[in-house]
């Protein structure tokens, strides 16, 4: 199978700079965010958007990690366990503006374990989501706040991120059979 | 390797494995664990303890699954942990007492786990006076067998739980010098934490009268032994001798009904020569901490002062025992087959 490169470390950067500057726009300032990265890749995107903020806006918004996996719709029929790992969110989330980070948003299913994983934890005033990669085929009623970038595929296709913290270097790739005329290379 | 988002649909991905997944389908004892099974139930252990740590300690990870606890022996904290940990993960729990049940009535135990098994049971969490009656009762039905403690066998979960609460004071179980003082002989709990904690590289002192070893560690009386069935460990009667330098002590609870069997010449001989006392404690490392599985006898294997003291981690070990049957439960009916 074809893996094509469509996004680099430069293109997940520039990415990066915008969502954040849209995050402090539209809730104007920073005060009142917590980001919450979900398990595995949102994790380290959630801790460089805070790192990106801190930086044109001189605020430090807590970093939370969030593990769905115990609140998954599908947990009967996978063919493996996922591995839990501890949620940790520093402070509490009741009227806070929790912002859900992940790298790649699909069928939505995981963003409705994300939420209630999130409400079993307080009430926050909104939740609002960032994903680094929309690739499309929404199965819920389910759209992001923030996107780095917008990629059609075809279900058939696979997208990969690396994360330096994680893999040793930003990429995100796509896998399968597509022409190259499927993919959009523009961010929004 | 990066995360997988595609195939099919997004219900597939697995969160890449930092661990080996889980294979077993039964929690028999621990010595079909491996080192990485037990770190796997540990770093389970971590995220149910988060959950336990919230306002409202309940996800619904289990929704729809039935788990059954059959108790053929009393207990309080196992099967009242068990219970709570399976409704915390929105499971429904039916608990069945041998007690006034048609066990009365004659009703074999094979036939009572078919009985629970055609009622839709996905768990069966089992005690039994028996060694072994859990092994039994997985050869017979579909539902994962949790065992709660079998005779003199083993008791998985109290292991897990006792191993879990020393990761929570010392950096690793690696190199640990664990003392298991008193009965060996009729406890399960130190057999199953002979497994694990060897399991984990820690060195099982144990220390107890020679009528109250097990017959297979009874050829030598000092040093390292190997049995044949059981990992290697020391033996150690002399009780200053053996807690000298020690990290952990967990003392094993005397029951007074061994003394009836003439195993011990009296109880009052046994608290003065095998009692952890606070002048013994001192024999011990300077972060040592003192377990005992419950229910204690206060006065005979410890003294009230040492069981309630800075160095005890008691009511911890119970604290943390919802947790790690959290992750037990979660593990063996959680996931897909």
């Amino acid at each position: 199978m074809p893996e094509k490169i469509i996004a680099t470390s430069d293109d997940i950067r520039r990415a990066l700079v915008r969502v954040a500057h849209e995050i402090v726009e539209r809730n104007r300032g920073a005060e009142k965010l917590i980001l919450v990265g979900m398990h595995t890749r949102g994790v380290p995107l959630a801790k460089r958007l805070a790192e990106i903020i801190q930086s044109f806006e001189n605020v430090s918004v807590p970093v939370g990690e969030l593990d769905i996996g115990l609140y998954r719709d599908d947990l009967s029929t996978l063919p493996l366990k996922p591995v839990i790992h501890r949620t940790k969110i520093p402070i509490d989330v009741t009227d806070r503006r929790i912002i859900l980070v992940d790298d790649v948003l699909y069928t939505g299913r995981s963003m409705r374990a994300a939420m209630d994983a999130v409400f079993d934890l307080g009430r926050p005033e909104k939740i609002q989501l960032a994903v680094l990669v929309d690739r499309g085929h929404r199965e819920l009623p389910i759209r992001a706040d923030y996107v780095g970038k917008n990629v059609p595929t075809s279900r058939l296709e696979e997208i990969r991120v690396y994360m330096k913290e994680l893999d040793g270097r930003d990429e995100v790739s796509l896998i399968g059979v597509s022409s190259p005329g499927d993919v959009s290379l523009k961010g929004v | 390797m990066a995360q997988r988002k595609g195939n099919a649909t997004e219900s597939q991905t697995i969160e890449q494995m930092d661990t080996p997944a889980w294979q077993h389908r039964h929690v028999l004892d621990v010595d079909c664990l491996s080192r990485d099974d037990i770190r796997l139930v540990f770093q389970t252990t971590d995220a149910m303890m988060e959950v336990l740590s919230r306002e409202v300690r309940r996800v619904p990870t289990l929704r729809g699954k039935t788990i059954v606890t059959l108790f053929y022996e009393p207990s309080t904290r196992t099967r009242a942990s068990f219970e709570m940990a399976a409704k915390n993960l929105s499971a429904d729990v039916v608990s069945f007492a041998a007690s006034g049940s048609s066990v009365e009535k004659g009703e074999s135990f094979i036939d009572t786990l078919r009985t629970l098994q055609a009622l839709g049971a996905d768990a069966i969490i089992i005690r039994h006076k028996q060694s072994g009656a859990p092994y039994v009762a997985a050869r017979h039905v579909s539902a994962s067998i949790l065992n709660a403690g079998d005779g003199w066998h083993a008791h998985p979960s109290q292991s897990l739980l006792d191993m879990y609460t020393l990761r929570r004071h010392f950096p690793d179980l690696q190199g640990l010098r664990i003392v298991m003082l008193g009965d060996v002989l009729h406890s399960r709990v130190a057999r199953s934490n002979i497994w694990g904690m060897t399991t984990m590289g820690a060195q099982v002192v144990l220390c107890c009268p020679p009528t109250l070893l097990p017959d297979v560690f009874s050829r030598s009386d000092h040093g390292p032994v190997t049995s044949g069935y059981l990992p290697e460990v020391t033996i150690e009667t002399d009780v200053e001798k053996a807690l000298d330098g020690a990290d952990v002590v967990m003392p094993l609870r005397l029951q007074t009904e061994r003394q009836e069997a003439g195993l011990l010449p009296s109880v009052r001989e046994y608290v003065e020569r095998y009692q952890l006392t606070v002048a013994r404690l001192r024999l011990l490392r300077k972060h040592s901490v003192v377990m005992h599985p419950g229910p204690m006898n206060e006065g005979v294997e410890i003294s009230p002062e040492v069981a309630y003291g800075m160095q005890s981690v008691i009511e911890e070990q119970v604290s943390v025992g919802v947790g790690i049957r959290m992750a037990l439960l979660y593990l063996v009916i959680g996931g897909g087959r």
